[in-house]
């Protein structure tokens, strides 16, 4: 078939048409412009729109007490700030991001060296450990919170007391390991993917040159995991820092609003129907993700590079 | 390879599974057949007194479980579709054609691969348009959040698809419709797998936005139901209830997953990991 493919180029073309008369370029023929438009439309309406209308609502007294909405200025802003909750939220989800994308990463790496020879038995074990990523958030949320309750599974299967969705400290801990457990299923694969495309002469060399597991894991393994890790470690972050659904499930925001990050801020007071300063949060939700994400796509890119 | 490490790998795993997965399914499938009195405080024994089939009969009723189903399926069909179809001819032209114009665009589309929605303006924008509390209006929210997804997916693919499959259909006179439909979705199959089990996994189990864009009423979908099941007061400590939802929740993705499994693999292989 490439065969004919090749003749049938080769044969005689039409006379080239004179340029800029009665000829689009081929690329507006072949693939016109018009097959990305309505996506674009789609992308453009409901997705860029509301981000640009962000840059200007939190500046209004938007809310559903009043009919008109009029400009306020930096009020929103400075109502949650004074109140605490605009560094609180900051800080909470940041640090939720940060131990979110570790665990997450972590556990899928672990995973995906413990099943990556494709047998029968780890391919069974790989569909297992992918099966939180099937349950939705809200319901792992639920299950963990039953787990963790203090009257709970986990306390009376160890006889102990522990209230372990009541400590200011560690609760945003435990939520995180929450997270990385809901998602190692998918770091997995792409672990997985990663690894199934290192060459097996590469492997080979080590072993010949009398490399044992840990020092080809660094010195071979590592590094060519690279483009899995840029994937994996940025839709971790990024991901998390939108989180909303396990930690509602699980605390609520609680205690004392330790676990209260950007997406609960906003649905609670969404639900009081402060919509502006609703909307002001979530301008500084967009600012905090390009401020993390930016530099760290373009490291991550420079670090693939080097390696 | 060390016995020690041939024997110890799949002990580990057979454990790994067994703490990690094994215990929280095991909790959910036992509570969800335990009347209420056994189930207030959750644990992992065998229920006493088994009643699977009026729990989730209860479920069912009182959780307004089939018309959430039917919500969601009116929801997250046509999303996935819409991502699918439009998220395809998008990814086709950025992936074929060259100039900073097309590079730019390209770029836009997939910022939502980093960017957050913003929901609040979201429910703002839809009350003017007159699509606030309504399918269509989440549909859209749902079809612009997951389009990155697919274009930036579905961008890599095809650019790993020889141009010469294009080519000779063109010589024999094909037009680029319908290069599309037969040349470039066909080839497609295993990014659409993917994209599918993502945008449908995504959309079927979000509560955020659905709480935004639907609200409560009477289109509320399955974890939105789920939502108010768990948070209403009557139910307070209905972990039966709570987890004969989530169980019939969870076993369409579970089914879908299980259906697609080697595309899925697939898919996520050729288009995440370059």
């Amino acid at each position: 078939m490439a065969d004919t493919v090749v003749r049938t180029r080769k044969a005689p073309s039409p006379a080239p048409a004179r340029k800029g008369v009665g000829r689009l370029p081929r690329a507006a023929v072949h693939h016109p412009w018009w097959f990305a438009l309505p996506a674009i439309a789609v992308f453009a309406g409901f997705f860029l729109v509301p981000n640009l209308l962000n840059f200007y609502y939190p500046f209004t007294n938007w809310s559903s007490y009043l009919a008109d909405i009029a400009f306020t200025g930096l009020d929103n802003f400075k109502t949650i700030a004074d109140d605490g909750s605009l560094l609180r939220a900051i800080r909470t989800t940041l640090v939720y991001a940060l131990l979110a994308a570790v665990f997450q990463n972590g556990f899928g790496l672990v995973l995906a060296l413990l099943l990556e020879d494709d047998s029968r038995f780890n391919r069974f074990f790989r569909a297992v450990f992918f099966l939180p990523v099937l349950i939705s958030a809200l319901a792992t949320g639920y299950v963990f919170q039953a787990l963790l309750d203090q009257d709970g599974a986990v306390n009376s299967v160890l006889g102990t007391d522990i209230p372990w969705l009541g400590s200011t400290t560690w609760t945003l801990v435990i939520v995180t390991l929450i997270h990385g457990w809901k998602w190692m299923g998918l770091s997995m694969l792409i672990y997985l993917a990663g690894l199934k495309g290192i060459p097996g002469d590469m492997l080979e060399a080590a072993r010949i040159d009398g490399a044992g597991p840990w020092r080809t894991f660094w010195s071979v393994r590592w590094p060519m995991l690279a483009p899995a890790v840029t994937f994996n470690v940025t839709t971790a972050l990024i991901g998390s820092m939108n989180t909303f659904d396990i930690v509602q499930a699980t605390t609520g925001g609680g205690p004392a609003a330790s676990t209260e990050v950007f997406n609960i801020y906003m649905f609670r007071i969404f639900g009081q129907g402060l919509y502006a300063q609703a909307s002001a949060m979530s301008l500084v939700l967009f600012l905090v993700v390009v401020a993390v994400a930016i530099p760290l796509v373009v490291g991550l890119r420079r670090r693939e590079q080097m390696l | 390879m060390t016995p020690l490490w041939r024997y110890g790998r799949p002990a580990l795993v057979l454990l790994l599974a067994g703490l990690a997965v094994g215990v929280p399914l095991w909790l959910v499938a036992v509570t969800s057949a335990k009347p209420q009195a056994e189930a207030i405080n959750p644990n992992l024994d065998l229920p006493r007194h088994w009643q699977p089939s009026a729990n989730y009969a209860d479920a069912v009723s009182q959780g307004e479980m089939l018309h959430g189903f039917l919500n969601s399926l009116l929801v997250v069909v046509p999303s996935v579709v819409l991502v699918l179809i439009l998220g395809a001819g998008a990814a086709w032209v950025f992936a074929r054609r060259k100039s900073k114009l097309v590079s730019a665009a390209y770029a836009l589309c997939i910022s939502g691969l980093l960017l957050p929605p913003a929901v609040i303006t979201i429910v703002m924008e839809l009350r003017q348009l007159g699509m606030a509390n309504t399918r269509p209006g989440m549909i859209a929210v749902y079809t612009g959040m997951y389009l990155s997804t697919s274009i930036f997916f579905m961008t890599g693919f095809i650019r790993a698809i020889p141009l010469e499959l294009e080519e000779a259909a063109r010589m024999d006179g094909a037009k680029p419709a319908r290069i599309f439909w037969r040349i470039v979705l066909p080839l497609l199959r295993p990014v659409i797998a993917t994209a599918t089990i993502m945008v449908m996994l995504y959309a079927w189990s979000d509560v955020f936005y659905a709480f935004f864009v639907l609200g409560g009423g009477d289109r509320a979908t399955l974890p939105l139901n789920l939502y108010q099941v768990a948070s209403a007061q009557l139910y307070l400590n209905n972990w039966h209830l709570v987890f004969a939802y989530v169980v019939v929740m969870s076993l369409p993705m579970v089914a879908v997953f299980l259906v697609g499994q080697r595309k899925i693999v697939s898919g996520i292989t050729s288009g995440a990991v370059k």
